[in-house]
């Protein structure tokens, strides 16, 4: 049985990310974004469609530097490190839709797994029935990953494919910085809550960078327990935890219970069956919201598809009144939800390859 | 173990397949795999499993690509 000093010796890369990266959520909360939202891929993409005008939900309006710190503090990394492949082809157009899914399903739980578990720092406990569900979706797709679930593999592309994502964050940038007329700036709600841009961009980078190299990843923490119990990224996951935890009862931001949670509703089922969708979308595209983004700046263009998959599944859920609210889930975002959970289970069973018998000896197999 | 060692390809596949393929091989008794990857991430990966699995691990990088040779230790 390993100390929890020897468990943090061998883990420690990990779990240093994870403790930067808690501290920076809560600091980004500090210098003015929402509370229990420093860091939130699903919020944060919404906000970006809105920024763009893709939806027109006004409190909900900005383009979130942080997502394009994300894109390019992973890209610099992974360049430097050698890592940048421009890659994909791995059934892009499917991935796209069960991103648009997983958005669905994080608009009803009101945010991403990064920011249930920030919310959980805080005290909110309507983020632990969210994680109950968190992890119910993943077990769900572990389930299907051992009948030999797969979307195929990627193939090396032409470099500038995966330049396309980096690219685009300083478009991003540029569109925010000097915010132009036809740009969408929210003046209430949580889009109005915002840290000034540079620091928003400097956590980004950061952030970016660290979990490109740490592979950190919210889904994969629990789907590596139940695949090969191996804790090692769930260690990162709970580092963030524990720092942002610190951070908030220094900052005065923690509050414990279920009612009264900045930009949260109580309604349980819901939250279940929100990070349900997410946990169990994540886990067939390989990753939470927050890594594939951080692949999509590594040159990985089906992650980009993801990328743009939550981006349009945003601005749909928001033109079509199926996101949630503090207020609680529409009967519009709970038949969206159940729709986005059907199409999950449907994709993960139909997407599994013919089982092939291993051979015996020799040979090269891809091993179905 | 008699014949040549089996060379598992799992390049190109996204997280976490190249484990998941790796490991339905080892957990069949396979004594000796050798796996293809293209993936640093999941080099790091397999590694993690042959080591917390007791077996030795041993990689060769050549381009861009890694051979992954996996053995139970005698």
């Amino acid at each position: 049985m390993n100390t929890f000093v020897e468990v943090l010796d061998v883990n420690r890369f990990i779990v240093a990310c994870g403790a930067i990266i808690g501290i920076l959520a809560v600091l980004l909360v500090r210098f003015g974004n929402p509370a229990n939202m420093g860091i939130c891929l699903a919020c944060f993409v919404r906000d970006i469609a809105g920024g763009l005008g893709l939806h027109r939900a006004a409190p909900v309006q900005y383009i979130r530097p942080e997502i394009s710190g994300f894109i390019l503090g992973s890209f610099l990394l992974a360049l430097a490190s050698g890592e940048f492949r421009s890659r994909g082809g791995s059934s892009p157009i499917l991935r796209f839709f069960i991103a648009f899914a997983v958005m669905v399903g994080a608009l009803v739980f009101l945010g991403c797994p990064m920011r249930m578990v920030l919310r959980l720092a805080a005290g909110d406990l309507n983020a632990l029935v969210g994680l109950f569900g968190f992890i119910f979706g993943i077990f769900i797709g572990v389930f299907f990953l051992r009948r030999g679930f797969t979307l195929g593999r990627s193939y090396k592309q032409n470099r500038g494919n995966g330049l396309v994502m980096p690219v685009v964050s300083l478009g991003l940038l540029a569109l925010v910085l000097i915010a132009p007329t036809f740009i969408f700036f929210s003046e209430t709600g949580p889009g109005a809550s915002r840290a000034p841009i540079l620091i928003s961009l400097a956590a980004g980078l950061i952030v970016g960078a660290l979990v490109q190299r740490s592979r950190l990843c919210m889904a994969g923490g629990f789907r590596d327990i139940f695949l090969v119990r191996d804790p090692h990224l769930l260690y990162g996951t709970i580092a963030i935890l524990a720092a942002a935890f610190l951070g908030n009862l220094a900052l005065g931001y923690f509050k414990l219970g279920f009612v009264d949670q900045p930009v949260a509703h109580t309604n349980g089922l819901w939250n279940f069956i929100g990070l349900a969708i997410v946990g169990l979308g994540s886990t067939l595209l390989g990753g939470c919201p927050l890594r594939q983004t951080v692949l999509a700046g590594e040159g990985d263009t089906d992650a980009a598809m993801v990328f743009l998959g939550l981006l349009v599944g945003a601005a749909f859920a928001h033109n079509f009144g199926l996101a949630a609210s503090p207020a609680g889930v529409t009967a519009v975002g709970q038949a969206g939800a159940i729709t986005a959970a059907l199409f999950l289970l449907v994709v993960g069973f139909t997407f599994t390859l013919p089982q092939v018998k291993i051979p015996a000896e020799g040979g090269v197999t891809h091993g179905r | 173990m008699a014949g040549n060692p089996i060379t598992l390809d799992v390049r190109g596949l996204s997280c976490p397949e190249p484990v998941v393929r790796t490991k339905k091989y080892l957990d069949q008794g396979v004594s000796s795999l050798t796996v293809l990857t293209d993936s640093r991430v999941s080099m790091e990966n397999i590694r993690r499993l042959a080591t917390n699995s007791g077996l030795s691990f041993s990689s060769e990088a050549q381009n861009d690509e890694y051979l992954l040779d996996i053995r139970k230790e005698k």
